[in-house]
C-alpha cells in the first residue's frame, strides 16, 4: 500500500480541502440560519431576534405567486420523473447487456443529451410545443370545430413539455449509472439461476433486482433532486404555470426580505428529506441482504 | 469458486430465445425520450434558425436573414459587434471558471484519493463533496448576498478590521460573484471524474516512481496527471459546456447586467423572436461543439464507469 506520511504536504491538502468544504456548506449554512430572522431582520446578519415569521410570510404566498401550489407541482413532476427515469435506465441498461443493435449510437445521444447546453434543449422543446399548437389549431380550424378551437390553450404544461425536459437531463444520469453498475456486476449469479431453471425474467426479479437495488435508488434520487431543482432546461419549455425553482428564480429580484431564504430553507429541506430517504432505504435492504444471504 | 468469464454472458444474448423481451423492445423508452426531447428539438431549432417572422408568429422560409442580424455589424471593422462582444465576455468566464475549477477540483480529489488513507473515509468525504450537487443551484447562488453583499459579512469584517473605509461594491452582482458562483456550483463536476480516474491508478506505480527517486512534485506530474486526462477532459468538457450556455447563473449573480450568450437567447425567446433565438442557439452550439471536439478525440466514456 502507498501511505505517505503525514507530511507538510499532507496538513496544506487537508488544510485546502477543509477550506473548499467550508465554501461548500459556509453560504448554504447562512441561509438557513438567516431565513429564522425576527420579524424586523434583514437580509444579512445581524440576526434581530429568532422566529419563524419569514416561514409564515411564505405560507401566505410571496407577492402574486403562490408557493403551495408552485410546491405541490414541483413535488408530483419530481415523482412522475423519479418514478419514468428509474423504470427507462432500468429497461434500458438491462438492453444494453445484450446484443443491443443500434446501442453505441443511443448511448451517444444520452451522452450528448447530458452536456448538450440546456437553453438549447430548452429553446428545441419549446419549438417543438408551440408548432404542435399551430399545427392542432390549424387542424380544428380547418374541421371547423370553432369552439375546440376557441378553447385550445397550449400543449405545453407540467406533464408534457417541462416533463420531456426533464426527462432528457435526469435519463442520461440514469443509463451512465446502470452501465457503472453493470460493469461491476458478476454475471455468475445470473448463470446459476438460469443453470438451475429460472426464467428469464425469475433471473431478473429474484437475482438481479435485488443485487442492483441500492443503485436503483440511487437512480431515483438523482431523478427526483435534479428534476426538483432544474430551471435551465424547463424555462423556456413551461406553459403558464411555473415549477417551484422558476418561481424562486424570478422572487431573487423582486423579494427583499428573508421569505426568500425560508424558501431556499424548505427546498433544500426537501432535497435533503429525499436523499435521506435514499441512503436509508439502500442500508436497510444491504442490511435485509445481509441477515438472509441465501434468495 | 467458479468465476465464469464476463464473455459467456455477454456473448450468449439469451439462454431461451423467445422469452426474454427483446433487447430494443426494452431500450425503446428510453430511446423515444432522447427522440421526442432531444434530437427532434435540436432539429427544430436548425429548421427555425432559417424561418422568418413578425410580431405575432413564425413564417416558414427558407433564409439567412437571422445569421445575418447575429453578425450585423461585425466585419465592418470598427467596434466589436455586441454578438462578438458576449462571445468574448461568455468565453472569458468560461476559461476563468475552468482554469479555477480544474485546479481546485485536482486538489481536492488528490487529497482524497492519495492521502486520505482508509476507505470509509474516503467515501464519507467524497460523498460531502457531492451532496450540494443535489441541491437548488439558485438557493446556492443567493447565498451568497448574505456573504456578499454592501452590508454583508465580508464587507463587514473587513470594516471593522480597518481595511476599507467604505464598502466594497463590487463583491455582489459583478464578474466577480458570477465567476464564484460559477465556481462554487461546478467545481462537482470535476472532482467526480478526476476523483475515478485517480481510483485507478494502479498504486504500484507510485511506489515504483518513488523507488526510482521521484519527488512528490514529479510523481504527480509525470504519472498521476497523465493517467487522470480522460479524468480531466471528461470535467473540462462539463463545465466548459455549462458555463458556455448558462444564463441562469449569469443572470442571478450578475444582477442582470452581465451579457451571456444563453441570456441573449433566452430574452430573443421571451419577445418571440423564435427564429433569431434559434439562429443564436445554432451558433452556440456549433462553438460548444468545436470545443468539445478541440478537447477530445473520443474518449471512450464507457470504458471509465
Amino acid at each position: 500500500m502507498h501511505t505517505p506520511k503525514r507530511t507538510l504536504g499532507f496538513w496544506l491538502l487537508a488544510l485546502f480541502f477543509a477550506a473548499y468544504v467550508l465554501f461548500l456548506y459556509g453560504p448554504m449554512l447562512m441561509i438557513v440560519v438567516l431565513s429564522f430572522q425576527g420579524p424586523e431582520g434583514g437580509l444579512t446578519l445581524p440576526m434581530r431576534g429568532l422566529s419563524l415569521h419569514w416561514f409564515q410570510q411564505l405560507a401566505q404566498g410571496l407577492g402574486v405567486v403562490d408557493i403551495g401550489a408552485a410546491l405541490q407541482r414541483s413535488l408530483s413532476l419530481g415523482l412522475v420523473v423519479m418514478v419514468l427515469t428509474v423504470l427507462f435506465s432500468l429497461l434500458a441498461g438491462l438492453a444494453f447487456r445484450k446484443k443491443l443493435r443500434g446501442g453505441t449510437v443511443l448511448f451517444f445521444v444520452a451522452v450528448s443529451s447530458l452536456i448538450m447546453p440546456s437553453i438549447i434543449i430548452s429553446l428545441g422543446i419549446g419549438l417543438e410545443f408551440r408548432l404542435l399548437d399551430n399545427g392542432v389549431k390549424a387542424v380544428l380550424d380547418t374541421l371547423g370545430w370553432q369552439d375546440t378551437l376557441d378553447n385550445y390553450g397550449t400543449a405545453l404544461g407540467i406533464f408534457s413539455s417541462a416533463l420531456g425536459a426533464h426527462l432528457s437531463w435526469t435519463l442520461p444520469f440514469g443509463l451512465l449509472i446502470m452501465f457503472a453498475i453493470f460493469n461491476r456486476f458478476n454475471p455468475a449469479y445470473e448463470e446459476a439461476a438460469r443453470d438451475l431453471g429460472a426464467s428469464p425474467w425469475q433471473t431478473l426479479r429474484h437475482v438481479v433486482l435485488p443485487l442492483i437495488a441500492p443503485a436503483v435508488i440511487g437512480i431515483g434520487m438523482f431523478g427526483f433532486t435534479l428534476s426538483w431543482d432544474e430551471i435551465a432546461r424547463t424555462s423556456q419549455a413551461i406553459g403558464d404555470v411555473n415549477t417551484l425553482p422558476l418561481e424562486l428564480q424570478g422572487l431573487t429580484t423582486t423579494v427583499t426580505t428573508p421569505a426568500i431564504y425560508a424558501l431556499g430553507t424548505v427546498t433544500m429541506v426537501v432535497s435533503f428529506v429525499v436523499m435521506g430517504l435514499a441512503v436509508g432505504l439502500a442500508a436497510l435492504l444491504a442490511a435485509r441482504r445481509k441477515a438472509q444471504p441465501s434468495t | 469458486m467458479n468465476t465464469p468469464t464476463p464473455r459467456s454472458s455477454t456473448s450468449v444474448p439469451s439462454a431461451s430465445p423467445g422469452r426474454g423481451i427483446a433487447p430494443w423492445w426494452q431500450a425503446l423508452p428510453l430511446a423515444t425520450v432522447f427522440a421526442l426531447f432531444f434530437l427532434i428539438p435540436l432539429g427544430l431549432v436548425l429548421m427555425v434558425s432559417f424561418w422568418n417572422y413578425d410580431q405575432y408568429q413564425m413564417i416558414p422560409d427558407f433564409s439567412l436573414q437571422n445569421y445575418l442580424a447575429v453578425f450585423d455589424g461585425c466585419f465592418s471593422g470598427g467596434d466589436l459587434c455586441v454578438t462578438l462582444k458576449t462571445y468574448l465576455s461568455t468565453l472569458k468566464f468560461c476559461f476563468l471558471v475552468w482554469l479555477i475549477t480544474l485546479v481546485v477540483g485536482f486538489t481536492v480529489s488528490y487529497f482524497l484519493a492519495f492521502y486520505v488513507r482508509s476507505t470509509g473515509m474516503q467515501v464519507v468525504l467524497f460523498v460531502l463533496c457531492t451532496i450540494p450537487f443535489w441541491t437548488s443551484n439558485v438557493i446556492r447562488m443567493i447565498a451568497w448576498v448574505p456573504l456578499l453583499g454592501r452590508n454583508g459579512l465580508v464587507n463587514d469584517v473587513l470594516f471593522k478590521l480597518g481595511m476599507v473605509d467604505q464598502p466594497i461594491e463590487w463583491l455582489l452582482f459583478s464578474s466577480f460573484s458570477v465567476t464564484l458562483a460559477f465556481v462554487h456550483l461546478f467545481t462537482t463536476f470535476m472532482i467526480v471524474p478526476i476523483f475515478n480516474s485517480m481510483m485507478r491508478i494502479d498504486r504500484r506505480l507510485l511506489e515504483a516512481a518513488a523507488d526510482g527517486g521521484a519527488s512528490a512534485w514529479q510523481t504527480l506530474w509525470n504519472v498521476i496527471v497523465p493517467l487522470c486526462r480522460t479524468g480531466i477532459i471528461i470535467g473540462s468538457i462539463f463545465v466548459i459546456t455549462i458555463v458556455m450556455g448558462d444564463f441562469v447563473t449569469v443572470g442571478v449573480m450578475g444582477g442582470q447586467q452581465i451579457a451571456s450568450v444563453g441570456k441573449i437567447i433566452q430574452t430573443q425567446t421571451s419577445y418571440l423572436q423564435f427564429p433569431l433565438a434559434a439562429a443564436n442557439a445554432v451558433i452556440l452550439l456549433a462553438v460548444v461543439l468545436m470545443i468539445i471536439w478541440g478537447l477530445t478525440r473520443m474518449v471512450d466514456i464507457r470504458k471509465e464507469l
